[in-house]
């Protein structure tokens, strides 16, 4: 009987794995068959995904995208997954992702329902919001106080369309100045060319945290927006989806989550705010 | 390819005025910087052939600087770093007061750059002419000034106008660099299309047939140009 049980469990395990290789298909497919993962990242989202001294990518999105590339190589039984990072910009991302080049976005990227429409996203693995980065002299505080200033956004930023959406509500006069990136838009503050800078606000600290005369400048105002950042990859692929949110749920739930958090955000004095906390407890999703 | 094609956001409201926006500003930008290119460039390239040793000089020193570097990185240098150098007082006004910072920022150092490749054309096209019109014009009394006026320039700039075709072209194709200092031209406004409707392939190739068709433009009145002021059994003509 017992023998006979072993058989049939034996056969159906040969019959089955066979077929499960088969079942690969979009992302998973395209990593077992090229034996590489293709992560994208961010230059300058400080502390999320940004060149280290050495120009390697680093950050608190890289420390979870590593679980990620561990879970992915377990569930392929890959010895070896290769692992290549690609730059990528708000201009890039989607379009490098939609396009098959890039596997994974690792960046600090907002996850909306419009964006929704190209990409798909994982769990969220951070909550923050628009707010302003002023020098410490200026009289800035709000948003309103901006009338006849200039400003610098990021274009392709959610933050530019909020503080934009802002600037037309209140009716105020503000010069605006595109700039590409967020190292472009402090430098931009730096040499006065602007009076402020707006993007999240946990990087408007990571700005701040890599200035020359970090004392001069403060974070101000209120949060112009909601945004919870998620790791962006091909839409309609349920499969990797699920591979992803599997390890972040799995981090989340072990509480190994807090260590990654205050690797990178204790350094910077910012404790995880209760939303944030909260936001990880339930996306602990269970067995 | 996972993608959502919609050709319709190309005619919405306000993404084609975006587009068309983006297309005055590139006109506007290459027009401005060629006036100071082909003037500028026309200078320089007459001093380097000049028989006057400082000109000469001069001139050769610009074209090594201002051709060596990348057109990227002088962007960044007119727009970041030639502010903070002059007097506290102007650079301030440079930088907040100036109208449209951006775009004559962007003018200045184009028009700059591209006058380097005019100069080494222009010059071409002096020493292309055999050296004995010059010593021909001399010796009928004319001053070097004369003969330079007379003589060489007029067919010079005639014989140069098929690689200035392709400056001018070149011109309009590297206009879209000054959106890296934030001048919302054709590229800048496709990019900025793409950011609010995420269709960026569809954007994209608006921005490719429009800077196609401004090329195509040039390409043809250059050549109607090049017709035009021939002159007859001097240059590449069928008799």
């Amino acid at each position: 009987m017992l023998k006979r049980l072993v058989l049939a469990v034996a056969a159906a395990a040969l019959a089955a794995s066979p077929a499960l290789a088969q079942e690969l298909s979009g992302t998973l497919k395209k990593i077992k068959d090229s034996g590489t993962i293709v992560i994208g990242h961010r230059e300058a989202s400080v502390p999320f995904s940004y060149l280290d001294q050495n120009q390697k990518p680093t950050g608190y999105s890289l420390d979870l995208c590593a679980k990620i590339i561990e879970g992915v190589k377990k569930e392929l039984k890959l010895d070896k997954l290769e692992v290549k990072y690609i730059p990528v910009n708000p201009q890039t991302r989607i379009p490098l992702v939609a396009n098959n080049t890039v596997d994974l976005e690792c960046g600090s990227t907002t996850y909306n329902l419009t964006r929704s429409k190209q990409v798909d996203y994982s769990h969220i693995t951070y909550i923050t919001g628009t707010k302003l980065l002023v020098k410490k002299k200026s009289a800035i505080r709000e948003v309103e106080d901006l009338n006849g200033k200039a400003i610098a956004l990021a274009q392709g930023t959610t933050n530019e369309r909020a503080v934009k959406a802002a600037i037309e509500e209140k009716k105020l006069n503000v010069k605006v100045l595109n700039v590409k990136d967020h190292n472009e838009g402090f430098l931009a503050l730096e040499t006065d060319r602007v009076d402020a800078y707006s993007t999240d606000d946990i990087l408007l600290y990571g700005l701040i945290s890599k200035a020359k005369t970090p004392g001069d400048y403060i974070v101000t105002g209120r949060f112009l927006s909601y945004d919870p950042y998620g790791f962006m990859m091909r839409r309609d692929d349920s499969a990797f989806r699920l591979v992803v949110n599997t390890v972040l749920s799995d981090v989340f739930r072990s509480g190994e989550i807090a260590k990654i958090y205050d690797k990178w955000f204790v350094p910077m004095n910012v404790p995880m705010s209760e939303t944030l906390a909260t936001a990880f407890q339930v996306q602990a999703l269970p067995y | 390819m996972k993608y959502n094609w919609n050709w319709g956001v190309l005619v919405e409201d306000p993404y084609l005025f975006w587009l068309l926006s983006g297309l005055e500003y590139t006109l506007l930008l290459s027009l401005s910087a060629w006036v100071i290119a082909f003037s500028l460039g026309s200078a320089i390239g007459v001093s380097r052939t000049l028989p006057l040793a400082w000109p000469r000089k001069l001139a050769t020193a610009y074209v090594e600087l201002f051709r060596n570097v990348p057109l990227l990185v002088q962007m960044f240098l007119w727009f970041f770093v030639v502010p903070e150098l002059l007097p506290a007082d102007l650079g301030r006004w440079v930088k907040r007061d100036m109208p449209f910072p951006e775009f004559w920022t962007a003018v200045v150092c184009l028009g700059f750059y591209t006058a380097s490749r005019v100069g080494e054309q222009v010059r071409a096209g002096i020493q292309s002419i055999p050296r004995g019109q010059y010593i021909a014009a001399l010796a009928t009394g004319l001053g070097w000034m004369q003969a330079y006026r007379l003589v060489l320039l007029p067919l010079a700039f005639r014989l140069i106008v098929p690689p200035m075709t392709s400056e001018f072209l070149n011109i309009f194709k590297n206009s879209s660099l000054a959106l890296t200092i934030g001048v919302l031209e054709l590229t800048a406004q496709s990019r900025q299309i793409e950011n609010y409707t995420f269709q960026g392939f569809e954007a994209f190739t608006a921005a490719t047939v429009l800077y196609l068709v401004i090329t195509m433009i040039v390409m043809l009145s250059m050549r109607w140009m090049e017709s035009r002021t021939r002159v007859v059994g001097m240059i590449g003509t069928r008799r």
